[in-house]
């Protein structure tokens, strides 16, 4: 992967694409820029602009391409043009459109239904897009980052130095106010990795998201799928005979078997869904944050265009200013939520009979 | 909810799973336990401090219980002696100056003693000088008084009248 990626590095170029679309407005073409940015790409395109010949300059290198479509099929992603041309692989032809890969006719003809949906063959994508080189980046500079951490100890008698020193006090604080009291004293180091590896990686891409690179990785129902299906199967996998028994027999000896037998066509399919709504919540809670926070900041950068007054760019660039603060903030309450509604999940899956009573309230307001 | 399906891409869920258990689990290996343990070695660290300072200052409590009592004793101890030091004094003070009284008074009385016997020899001595004395000049008187007939026969008259008169 690091070869491939040195690869597209290498062939790191400014490229012009000679379309003679018509040109559009203004507000079109912002509205289509927000909704582009919010999408993955195939190439990591650092910015783009228009020349004096009305020619679109990009201005990035592009990704390699992983398709599987009776057999695999690897090439860079440059052969697209950023959506404008067609790529021709081993004869057969493949069309960048709206993000996704489709395959073609030679002319590149897209069939749609009626409701303007493509109906052409997609091949299954495995590019290295833009997106996985950012969980990539975010992956080395968390394995450096904390292996760094995890070596000062030793060096230093202890004592974390340098970065550490900033990213102890988070990690105590994660077990200490999120895996102690949500998971409990005996079984929360079981969970601790996965934790502080969640909270970390999402905290980090969500920073990432907001840096100029404005890579909305988080705010991909994808990574927040696989996210959230990773605390579901930690949660149910983990799960002791009393979480199972919560949720099969939801009021245990409280009830004689004759209510149980009215209220229980309906108690337990609550509870059976409940255990897939948990982890749903999660994947739209951070999926839908994210996205919001991407799109209402690049809306108002791009009301700074529009208006291109003195008084009201000023304007919505103080306002974007402040959104990106918030942002920052709302990166942070995200990557917390997350971590600790997984904690709070762990803790149900891992609770022993004692433990229960205590949870009683929570589960009812959740 | 169709659009979400519609931006669900396979690959990229592929990718993050694939990348993130990775990370996960070298991470899990490499980063967290290290440092989980490295910062529960220390606390555990600072545990044991703080109880062995506590230890520590309860010994010291101990320690400076004892000293005071200690102190205490040897006080009451220099206390006594002192006191038995003072009653010592007073008592040699006033032994010796009974002593020095009993004797006194002897010597005293030795010196009366010897001085009445002195007197008494003086006396006596003085006594018999005096009558020597007097027998002397007696005899002197009377040697003149009778060297002619004359004052012998008028001291005759005398001593005569005189013991006429007796």
């Amino acid at each position: 992967m690091v070869a491939a990626l040195l690869l597209c590095a290498s062939s790191f170029a400014k490229e012009v694409s000679t379309s003679d679309e018509p040109k559009k407005d203004l507000k079109t073409e912002i509205k289509e820029y927000v909704q582009h940015h919010l999408k993955d790409s195939h190439d990591f395109s650092l910015y783009s602009y228009t020349n004096e010949q009305h020619e679109h300059v990009y201005v990035g290198f592009p990704l390699p391409v992983i398709l599987w479509d009776d057999g695999l099929k690897v090439f860079s992603s440059s052969k697209f043009h950023h959506g404008e041309e067609l790529a021709e692989v081993d004869g057969t032809y493949y069309k960048l459109y709206h993000s996704k890969i489709y395959k073609t006719d030679a002319e590149g003809t897209i069939n749609y239904d009626e409701s303007h949906h493509p109906v052409n063959e997609k091949p299954i994508d495995f590019s290295i897009t833009k997106s996985v080189v950012m969980i990539f980046i975010t992956c080395l500079l968390m394995f450096f980052l904390f292996r760094g951490l995890a070596k000062s100890y030793a060096k230093n008698g202890g004592i974390p130095s340098g970065a550490g020193r900033f990213f102890e006090p988070i990690i105590l604080y994660i077990r200490d106010d999120i895996a102690r009291p949500n998971i409990g004293e005996e079984k929360y180091k079981k969970y601790m990795p996965y934790l502080l590896s969640i909270f970390f990686f999402i905290w980090f891409l969500n920073i990432f998201g907001l840096t100029p690179l404005g890579v909305n990785v988080t705010g991909n129902i994808a990574i927040t799928f696989a996210l959230a299906l990773l605390t579901f199967l930690f949660t149910n996998f983990t799960g002791t005979k009393d979480y199972w028994k919560h949720i099969f027999d939801p009021l245990g000896d409280t009830l004689p078997w004759y209510g149980k037998l009215l209220l229980y066509p309906i108690l337990i399919p609550i509870e059976v869904l409940g255990i897939f709504i948990k982890p749903f919540s999660l994947l739209i809670r951070l999926y839908a944050n994210m996205q919001a926070g991407h799109i209402v900041l690049m809306s108002l950068i791009g009301l700074m265009f529009i208006f291109k007054s003195w008084l009201g760019s000023s304007l919505s660039f103080g306002l974007a200013f402040a959104i990106s603060l918030i942002e920052v903030l709302v990166a942070l309450l995200q990557a917390y939520i997350f971590t600790m509604l997984s904690a709070l999940y762990f803790g149900f899956a891992s609770e022993s009979h004692a433990h229960a009573e205590e949870h009683e309230g929570e589960i009812q307001h959740l | 909810m169709e659009k979400l399906i519609e931006e669900f891409s396979f690959g990229l869920f592929f990718w993050q799973t694939l990348l993130f258990g990775l990370l996960l689990f070298l991470l899990w290996k490499f980063a967290w336990k290290p440092i989980l343990s490295a910062v529960n070695e220390r606390e555990d660290g600072i545990k044991d401090a703080l109880a062995a300072a506590e230890d520590a200052k309860k010994e010291m409590q101990n320690v400076t219980a004892d000293s005071e009592k200690l102190l205490k004793e040897a006080r009451a101890e220099r206390e006594a002696l002192m006191k038995d030091a003072r009653d010592m004094k007073n008592k040699i003070i006033e032994d010796a100056k009974e002593a020095a009284n009993v004797e006194a008074d002897k010597m005293i009385k030795q010196a009366q003693a010897t001085i009445e016997s002195e007197k008494k020899a003086a006396v006596a001595d003085i006594k018999s000088q005096v009558a020597n004395l007097s027998v002397d000049i007696a005899e002197k008187v009377i040697k003149e008084q009778l060297s002619n007939k004359d004052k012998q026969l008028k001291l005759v008259d005398e001593m005569l009248g005189d013991i006429k008169l007796n």
